[in-house]
């Protein structure tokens, strides 16, 4: 028996950004691969099979964050270990989320860009980035384009990713003040979150923002909770009831279904009283810095 | 398809033949590189946690095409020796099978924080499951590794 020639197949390593979007153009069966925290899941179990794949990790253009003055502009190929040790101040609510993601092995290999493009509804960047109205930034052979996050997640596992395109970034406005992100799992560590739920506070606008995940066929903001009446006049006067109100609107926001990680009235249940608590922490954050 | 790395400080070579390759899966079955274990294939358990370039990753989870050139550290590699004996003294080992994967995991925590707290611990050990020990004697052992470390001239 003579020895069996290599095996032929392509594997794609693009050194920029330019040079990816025209090979994924014109490979349009290569499938990109980051972290592979989600895609090698699938290619280990058979769920999938590529025939080529084009490799995000030697684009150095997509591995770093840089201060843009009023945001920050994280490269899609920035993975959760950095957005915890270097935003935290800067990005609160997104750097307590990725302190959540599955393990350190998973933090120091998985991606923002991964999680976006996967859109799973429990995805957990996609609460905080919902509360703080991120932009999402898209590249193709056609140019760049720029998506607000409330118009990126179009159903579970959906996206507003064309093929032939690639997440370069996302654009996150710096925190205004205090920044909550609460996740319901079984332990601390290596869980895909029950439900979550991220909160903003700008005191300077006096405007909350709100996340909601694993909720609903997609990530979703809670509008009529951002709406509710605050006593800015008076802070002292914010009370549990209107915490309380507060979690009831989240909690009408939800769309949640019966799933093996929860039924439906434990994610609206458990949605209130974390976005109650959430919000009594940034109101006792935000009076607590700014003493009247 | 060929792929050169560095692996536990040698130059190797391993012919794949898909893409989607683990790294995992060309340790163990093309380069007879067996310290990393398989258990799961899905990032949960952490017994084929290695060291890319100095950060901790399940092996897993790696396509190795995405390891031309760069730096692999297994079990072998890795760990300094009191890390090691910390965890035979302790009692930190039983059926032997997770050992490998926690002990690139306590070889980063080490090399990072030369006196962890419990939480820190387990916040660090968070991705490598043990189904005998009950964790205790593992946190043990590293508290006894930090120590040995210490007093180590390095
Ligand atoms: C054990 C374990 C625990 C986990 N725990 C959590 C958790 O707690 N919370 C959570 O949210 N997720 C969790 N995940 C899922 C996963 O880690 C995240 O979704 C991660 O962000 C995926 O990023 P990645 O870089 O690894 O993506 P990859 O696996 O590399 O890619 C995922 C998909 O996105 C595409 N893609 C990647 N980058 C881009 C890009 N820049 N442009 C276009 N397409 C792109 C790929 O083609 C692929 O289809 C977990 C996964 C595992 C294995
Ligand atoms: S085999 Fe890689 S994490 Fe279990
Ligand atoms: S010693 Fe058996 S799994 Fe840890």
């Amino acid at each position: 028996m003579t020895a069996a020639a290599p095996a032929r197949f392509d594997f794609h390593r693009p050194a920029a950004v330019a040079e990816a979007v025209r090979l994924l153009a014109e490979h349009p069966e290569a499938v990109p691969v980051a972290g592979g925290t989600d895609l090698m899941v699938a290619v280990n179990y058979r769920l999938t099979r590529p025939e080529a794949m084009l490799d995000l990790t030697g684009l150095d253009e997509l591995r770093d964050w840089t201060d843009e003055g009023d945001t920050v502009r994280i490269g899609s190929g920035v993975p959760y270990a950095r957005i915890t040790a270097e935003l935290a101040a800067v990005l609160p609510g997104l750097a307590a989320a990725a302190r959540t993601v599955g393990s350190p092995q998973i933090r120091s290999r998985g991606t923002i860009g991964g999680n976006l493009a996967t859109a799973s509804p429990a995805g957990d960047a996609h609460p905080p980035l919902l509360a703080t109205g991120a932009s999402v930034e898209i590249a193709s052979t056609e140019g760049v384009r720029h998506v607000p996050i409330g118009e990126f997640y179009l159903g579970p596992k959906r996206s507003a990713l064309r093929p032939g395109e690639l997440i370069t970034a996302v654009t996150v406005p710096k925190a205004a003040g205090p920044q909550q992100f609460l996740k319901v799992g079984t332990r601390n560590a290596m869980v895909i979150a029950v439900c979550s739920f991220a909160l903003a506070l700008d005191p300077e606008t006096r405007r909350l923002g709100t996340g909601i995940g694993s909720a609903g066929p997609v990530p979703l903001t809670a509008p009529d909770a951002e709406a509710v009446e605050l006593p800015w006049s008076d802070p002292g006067r914010f009370d549990d009831a209107l915490a309380d109100e507060f979690g009831r609107r989240v909690a009408a926001a939800a769309r949640p279904i019966d799933d093996v990680r929860g039924t439906a009235d434990y994610r609206r249940h458990a949605l209130a009283v974390c976005a109650a608590r959430a919000l009594r922490r940034v109101w006792t954050a935000a009076h607590e810095r700014n003493p009247r | 398809m060929k792929v050169t790395m560095r692996v536990d400080g040698a130059d190797v070579a391993a012919e794949i033949d898909r893409p989607g390759e683990s790294l995992l899966a060309t340790l163990r079955d093309r380069l007879g590189r067996t310290g990393s274990k398989n258990a799961c294939e899905q990032g949960e358990c952490g017994s084929c946690t290695v060291l890319l370039d100095g950060a901790p990753v399940c092996s897993c989870l790696v396509a190795t095409a995405q390891c031309e050139g760069r730096d692999v550290k297994t079990v072998v590699g890795a760990v300094p020796r009191p890390v090691r004996d910390a965890f035979v003294q302790c009692g930190a080992v039983q059926c032997g099978f997770c050992t490998p994967g926690l002990l690139v995991s306590v070889a980063d925590l080490l090399g990072r924080n030369g006196d962890p707290s419990d939480l820190d611990i387990r916040e660090a050990l968070a991705g490598n499951l043990c189904r005998c020990t009950g964790y205790e004697k593992i946190i043990d052992a590293v508290h006894t590794a930090a120590a040995g470390l210490a007093g180590e001239p390095r």
